[in-house]
């Protein structure tokens, strides 16, 4: 049961970076972040059935960051999209020298 | 202590001598320390003035002179044309006056101080020389190197010569220099050589001694090159320096040789262990001492410096170059001679190098024109005759040669510089730009300078070894000495390149003999050319020749006494049989505790004293080979046919090569110096300097940072997704190490 979990778990995680990689879009690259954060807390609810009931409180604290994580996230995304009128990661390049 | 009654004295003397104490202590010999301070004390208060001068210009002093002097030409033209070869300005200092003073004062006092000490010594009949330890001068690991004096039998005769003929010289220079705007300067050099030259012959080791060396070496330098706005002159200083700098790297060499085998440098303690040592050490010390000497010395290869030293102020040339310093090799030798007298083949090598270098200066002698050159090449080869008498463990003779020669070579600079003196105010009173020194431009002088003639015949004679002159007797010893050794002593059982040492005696014998017929004719030649015949000076100039004023002929009279009297200090024994007029062998018996023992070390412990049938026919000999030398040069050579050297064709043939000095210098120049400057300019500048240091280290350690900025400014794009993509591919490779170890 475990090691099903945990695939499970990997191929999410997997699923999240390759979307904050190849993906342009800022609402989507957001969304495959808290896609990798889930893929964490699967592993740590599966694991904690083994290990005892660590695991779930880490869920729990991981689940509070992402929410604060979301609001200020979602609140910039917004920010821009209004200064910009786009959300394409491709077009924000301020940090280039 | 003079206040003391003389009995107290004694008494007080002889409490010492009881207590181990040395018998000169508390005597005149005390005062050791001030016979070099003084001096030291004039460089001081003129070496002050000359800056005084040049920091606080009075309004009545010439633009020209220390310093930046102002190229001669850019004078007004009456100003131009002093004193030596070219045109110096005449400008008198306005301390003039007080350094005339105080800069032959300070060498008088010392004199008067040394001949104290001498008497002192005589009275007390002192052995052991008399250590005088100041101060500590340096303790590193197993050296423990203390600031001392030595005074012996052998330093003192050094010292009188110094003082004695330097005080005469300085007399000279008053007369000769007076009117040179660097005055000043010039005596607080000549001050400072004299200081060095104390040094030198008073250090108690061999540190002490090359401070010495190495001071009269700068004070050289500084005086060839006093009329450095020449650039001749520079260079000849230059050239000077640099030639003795080989030497000294030898001196240095046998001093860490020494340092590394005995563990001491003071002269008592290597002297005490010397004999210990093994032959092979002990003779490869000698060659790198001695190499120094051949740098100091001007022998063959080094000697190229000493003829371009001419180019100082003459008594300078008469001081430092014929009297003093150039002599510092010859008393090396006879100071090392505990060393020298064990190393038969060292020994050899000095004696052929001095044979070979006195043959070869006096054969370029026969052509000079320059006066001062011809007495320089002079210089050289009667070294080359002191080096023989050293090389063969004849110390004495050495010793002795170096004080006659001091004397009659003295004398014949001084001269010369009287001439030169009298020739340059004759040009300078027309204006003319000819040559002052140029044997060819004078001719006639006896009957303008009747005093300089009759003194400089002296001298000649003296040095050609003409009976009862000073030369005569030192230049007969040596031989006398040469030729007892060939027989009978460890020179003439080692071999030299495989040469017996037997034959090599002889054949230095034999050189020496045809030196001293060239002697006697280049000196003959010069004398000729110089006083005899009618003046080629110039019909305008001749109304102006005259004897040098009495400042500069006073010590010449001194000096040609000195020189015809001279021998007196060491009469042969077969001479004084003949004629009871003088002690024998004075000298040999008072430098006995010095270096008595080491010549007995050469000769087997037996006297190197040949029969008197023999002594008889190689004086016969010698006399007979000056006297034809002499008539020889009288009759060939015809001052009547001699032009101006303007009119004066080029030399040709054989001529010209002895004229150009067998073209020497500019084979050192293709052999030595310009593959070293081209080495230099090709290969460590361009190549080492400007292209592995500038270009490789320098410049590359640039390149290589702005590579790296380069690389990390690209890596820096500023796209946040290239950070994302290298922070995963980071991250997997960091887990496909961990997973894969």
């Amino acid at each position: 049961m475990l090691a099903e979990a945990l695939a499970l778990s990997a191929a999410l995680f997997t699923i999240g970076v390759v979307g904050v990689l190849i993906r342009r879009n800022a609402i989507i690259i957001f969304m495959c972040v808290e896609l990798m954060l889930n893929a964490v807390n699967l592993s740590f609810v599966a694991l904690s059935r083994y290990y005892g009931a660590d695991g779930q409180v880490f869920v729990f604290f991981v689940m509070t960051v992402a929410a604060a994580e979301a609001a200020v996230g979602l609140a910039i995304i917004i920010s821009i999209f209004r200064h910009r009128q786009s959300v394409n990661l491709q077009n924000i390049n301020l940090l280039r020298g | 202590m003079t206040a003391l009654p003389a009995g107290i004295m004694l008494l007080l003397q002889e409490a010492a001598r009881a207590g181990g104490a040395h018998p000169l202590a508390g005597t005149a010999a005390d005062w050791l320390w001030l016979v070099p301070v003084l001096p030291l004390l004039g460089f001081l208060i003129n070496g002050a003035l000359s800056l005084v001068a040049v920091a606080h210009p009075g309004p009545a002093d010439p633009d020209a002179g220390h310093g930046e002097a102002k190229p001669a030409h850019a004078l007004p033209p009456d100003t131009a044309g002093a004193h030596g070869d070219d045109h110096h300005p005449v400008a008198r200092h306005r301390f003039a006056g007080i350094v005339s003073v105080i800069g032959p004062l300070v060498l008088a006092l010392s004199f008067a101080l040394t001949a104290a000490i001498f008497f002192a010594m005589r009275a007390a009949h002192a052995e052991e020389p008399f250590i005088q330890n100041y101060f500590t001068w340096m303790i590193t690991g197993e050296l423990d190197l203390a600031m001392a004096f030595q005074l012996d039998q052998l330093a003192m005769v050094m010292m009188l010569v110094i003082t004695g003929v330097g005080t005469l010289i300085h007399v000279f220079s008053v007369g000769y220099m007076r009117d040179d705007p660097g005055y000043p300067r010039y005596f607080a050099y000549l001050n400072l050589f004299v200081f060095f030259m104390l040094v030198l012959v008073l250090g108690a080791s061999y540190p002490v001694m090359f401070i010495g060396w190495e001071g009269v070496g700068l004070c050289s330098y500084l005086l060839i090159g006093f009329w450095f706005s020449e650039k001749a002159n520079a260079d000849a200083g230059k050239k000077a320096f640099i030639v003795n700098r080989i030497g000294d790297f030898g001196f240095l060499i046998a001093l860490m040789l020494l340092f590394a085998n005995v563990g001491k440098l003071d002269f008592l303690g290597i002297a005490a262990v010397a004999p210990g040592m093994s032959v092979a050490v002990v003779t490869a010390i000698c060659l790198f001492l001695f190499l120094g000497c051949v740098g100091k010395s001007a022998q063959i290869p080094l000697y190229v410096w000493l003829p371009d030293a001419m180019a100082g102020p003459t008594p300078v040339s008469a001081l430092i170059h014929a009297a003093t310093m150039v002599t510092a090799g010859v008393y090396l030798v006879a100071r090392s001679s505990f060393l020298f007298s064990l190393a038969p083949v060292a020994g050899l090598t000095v004696a052929l190098t001095g044979a070979v270098t006195a043959l070869f200066a006096a054969t370029i002698g026969l052509k000079q024109w320059d006066i001062k050159k011809i007495l320089a090449y002079s210089t050289v080869s009667q070294l080359g005759f002191m080096f023989i008498a050293v090389g063969v463990g004849a110390y004495v003779a050495g010793i002795f040669h170096l004080a006659t020669h001091a004397f009659f070579k003295a004398l014949l600079f001084l001269g010369s510089g009287s001439v030169i003196y009298a020739m340059h105010a004759a040009y300078h009173k027309t204006g003319s730009h000819e040559d002052a020194q140029d044997v060819r431009n004078m001719g006639g002088l006896r009957r303008y300078m009747p005093v300089t003639w009759v003194l400089m015949w002296i001298a000649t004679l003296a040095i050609a070894g003409i009976p009862p002159f000073a030369g005569f007797f030192s230049k007969d010893e040596i031989l006398a000495s040469v030729y007892a050794r060939a027989h009978g002593s460890n020179l003439a059982e080692a071999s030299l390149l495989g040469i017996p040492g037997s034959t090599l005696l002889y054949f230095i014998y034999f050189i020496g003999l045809v030196t001293a017929l060239l002697t006697a004719i280049y000196m003959t030649r010069m004398m000729l050319y110089t006083f005899h015949g009618p003046n080629r000076t110039g019909e305008a100039e001749r109304g102006a020749l005259k004897e040098a004023p009495w400042v500069m002929t006073g010590p010449l009279v001194v000096l040609g006494v000195l020189s015809a009297f001279g021998g007196w200090l060491n009469l042969p024994k077969v001479f004084t049989d003949a004629l009871p007029v003088g002690s024998t062998f004075a000298l040999e018996h008072w430098l006995e505790p010095v270096v008595g023992e080491h010549q007995l070390a050469v000769t087997h412990g037996k006297a190197a004293h040949l029969a008197a049938g023999t002594e008889y026919v190689l004086i016969g000999a010698a006399v007979a080979i000056a006297v034809a030398g002499i008539l020889v040069a009288w009759r060939m050579l015809k001052p009547e046919q001699l032009v101006p050297k303007k009119d004066a064709p080029a030399e040709q043939g054989i001529e010209r090569v002895l004229a150009e000095k067998y073209f020497v210098d500019e084979g050192y120049d293709r052999v030595i110096v310009q593959p070293v400057y081209q080495g230099s300019r090709g290969f460590l500048w361009r190549g080492v300097d400007a292209g592995l240091i500038d270009g490789l280290f320098v410049n590359g350690s640039g390149w290589l940072a702005r590579g790296f900025g380069w690389l990390g400014s690209a890596a820096q794009t500023g796209a946040v997704g290239t950070y994302a993509w290298v922070l995963v591919l980071g991250v997997i490779a960091v887990i496909g190490v961990f997973t894969l170890r």
